[in-house]
């Protein structure tokens, strides 16, 4: 029990599945993993119409607080799914950061993030709040998400087109089908191990221990980062706030340590005491060790059965790339799983998400695995280099951007995706097809609203300039939503234009997933078809 | 080659003496301190990625 959060308990219902269990059933979408990804991952196919099965091993949400720092992008996905509101309201919003070396603060930084945008650079939120807000969503669209507690996959069957699926429930063992199984089960995955997909990369020789402690100090809303201090020699350290006064604590503690001993309550506090101070009153909310590993399953894809989030990727916890690369990992996937399903788009569009995610995820391993390499030196020559990095950036400018103490999760652009038509025309600015839409604000109907919020649920043709009226466009069974900065929402503040270079006129064909496929000076629809159709898998 | 691999040193004689001079009484520790912090200087005074990969790649052997 802690403190400041109760866990909610979930009732565990008979399904109809396992009362007439003679009869199995055939589902079109089962999730495994009822976790920040599995949930997402529900959500995103209400959102597209798509009835889903989301099924759980335990009845209640993230025990003990892992993931924390959610940053724009997945927030910007969970806005899209009605649940980001209330994670950012509840949770602490923050972009100053400082590190220090030994006993010295060695530089700060702000993370200066840009105005004109609906969600903050990044938000601390205890795991289990963002759990319920999801599972409260998720009860709300009960009409298409059939969520099951106490539901344990114990083994599976792989054929052509479908998977067959022994679960265990308090009333025994019953077998379920499903068009797709969606795998959200975690870094131990177990249908990773069904599938005899292998999963490696580096495993690190250190352990860190996590501690999540309630007070009420007065220390400012910052992440701070210790290098060897004084009060945890040779070794790292880290401060950073959550919600209700709850702060996380994270002490490197090298490979020696007897984990056991480690997490005792005696041995806790005396290094809790020396990192805040002995004049500091805490109550300990939360002690675990845990050791890491940066590796990623071999294919996401294993023919109707998708990884995603941990149980496909597992990176180092600097950086906050977990959580978030793994709600990424769904707004990928469930726009192409519905064109598949819908017959829209062929097979081979699933083969994308692998293409796409694994190409993120292994630049998600590398930041992770960079960070790591910072943080431990692997040898005395490294730590020598990492030390004269830190004493230099005490003085000197040009030092602070070797620190690396987490870089903080950005979405990877799928800049090389099959997915993308290439530019043709110049364009200035940040963005290229495969990057995600920038947000900004817009006016419309009178009343201020943010671009994210104007594009679609499928494909959109954004465009700046003019265009012929009364267009339409579509490829195949595929249609595309068009809208023109100046008629259906207004750019007063110019932000959208100068973001999307859009000043000589522009026009964006963008995903589902809000990510863009294609962009052009003019307006041409033969482009935009054969665009839209390479980008889904149709050429 | 981006790297300048001719004799470059205005007073070879003076740098070297200076170098070995000024790690002569300082503790091991010390003088390996001492180098990355001159090789992360000089890194970034050249600061070109494919000068410095060269260099990288020279001295590894």
């Amino acid at each position: 029990m802690l403190n400041t959060y109760t866990w909610p308990e979930y009732d565990y219902v008979q399904s109809e599945d396992q009362k007439n269990s003679t009869s199995v059933k055939r589902h079109p979408v089962i999730v495994i993993g009822a976790g920040l990804i599995g949930l997402t991952a529900a959500l995103d196919c209400a959102k597209r119409g798509i009835p889903v099965i989301v099924m759980d091993d335990n009845n209640t949400v993230s025990i003990g607080s892992r993931a924390v720092c959610y940053a724009k992008r997945p927030l910007e996905i969970w806005d899209r799914l009605e649940v980001a509101d209330r994670v950012v309201e509840k949770g602490i919003s923050w972009k100053l950061g400082k590190v220090f070396f030994k006993e010295d603060l060695a530089y700060e930084f702000d993370l200066l993030p840009e105005e004109g945008h609906k969600m903050p650079a990044i938000t601390n939120l205890q795991q289990y709040y963002c759990e319920e807000f999801l599972v409260d969503e998720v009860v709300k669209q009960s009409d298409l998400i059939d969520l099951r507690w106490k539901h344990k996959l114990i083994s599976l069957t792989r054929h052509d087109d479908y998977t067959s699926l022994q679960v265990e429930t308090p009333d025994g063992v019953f077998t379920m089908e499903c068009d797709w199984l969606i795998a959200c089960d975690g870094a131990n995955s177990n249908i990773r191990k069904m599938v005899h997909a292998s999963f490696t990369g580096q495993f690190f020789q250190d352990r860190f221990l996590i501690a999540d402690v309630v007070m009420k100090a007065d220390f400012p809303t910052e992440r701070w980062f210790w290098f060897d201090p004084l009060f945890h020699k040779n070794q790292s350290a880290l401060l950073h706030k959550q919600s209700d006064d709850v702060w996380r604590l994270d002490f490197q503690m090298g490979w020696d340590v007897d984990p056991h001993e480690a997490t005792k309550r005696e041995n806790v506090i005396p290094l809790i005491k020396a990192m805040l101070g002995h004049g500091t009153d805490f109550e300990l909310e939360w002690v675990s060790i845990y050791q890491f590993a940066c590796r990623r399953i071999d294919n996401f894809r294993y023919g109707r059965i998708v990884f995603a989030g941990d149980a496909a990727h597992q990176v180092s916890p600097f950086g906050a790339r977990g959580a978030n690369t793994g709600i990424q990992d769904i707004d990928n996937l469930i726009w192409k799983l519905k064109m598949v399903m819908d017959g829209a788009a062929p097979d081979s569009l699933i083969d994308s998400y692998d293409e796409e995610r694994a190409f993120a995820a292994d630049d998600n391993l590398l930041n992770s695995t960079r960070s790591t390499d910072f943080i431990t030196p692997k040898n005395r020559a490294s730590r020598y280099f990492r030390d004269a990095v830190l004493e230099l950036s005490k003085k000197y400018d040009f030092a602070r951007p070797l620190v690396n103490s987490g870089r903080l999760s950005t979405p990877t652009p799928y800049v090389n995706s099959s997915l993308n038509t290439v530019d043709e025309d110049d364009f200035d600015g940040t963005m290229c097809p495969g990057t995600n839409c920038i947000d900004a604000p817009i006016v419309k109907d009178g009343k201020d609203g943010w671009l994210l919020h104007q594009l679609g649920d499928g494909f959109t043709v954004l465009i700046f300039g003019d265009y012929p009226e009364n267009t339409s466009i579509s490829s195949g069974d595929i249609s595309a939503e068009v809208i023109t900065v100046g008629g259906q929402f207004e750019d007063r503040q110019g932000l959208l234009t100068t973001r999307y270079d859009g000043g000589k006129g522009a026009v964006y064909l963008i995903r589902p997933d809000q990510h863009v496929a294609a962009r052009w000076r003019t307006f041409d629809q033969e482009k935009i078809t054969t665009a839209m159709a390479r980008a889904t898998g149709q050429r | 080659m981006a790297l300048n691999l001719k004799a470059n040193i205005t007073r070879p004689d003076d740098f070297y003496q200076e170098l070995i001079d000024m790690q002569r009484d300082m503790s091991e520790d010390d003088v390996q301190l001492m180098n990355a912090k001159l090789i992360l200087i000089l890194s970034n005074h050249i600061g070109d990625q494919e000068t410095l990969s060269e260099a990288m790649l020279l001295a590894r052997g």
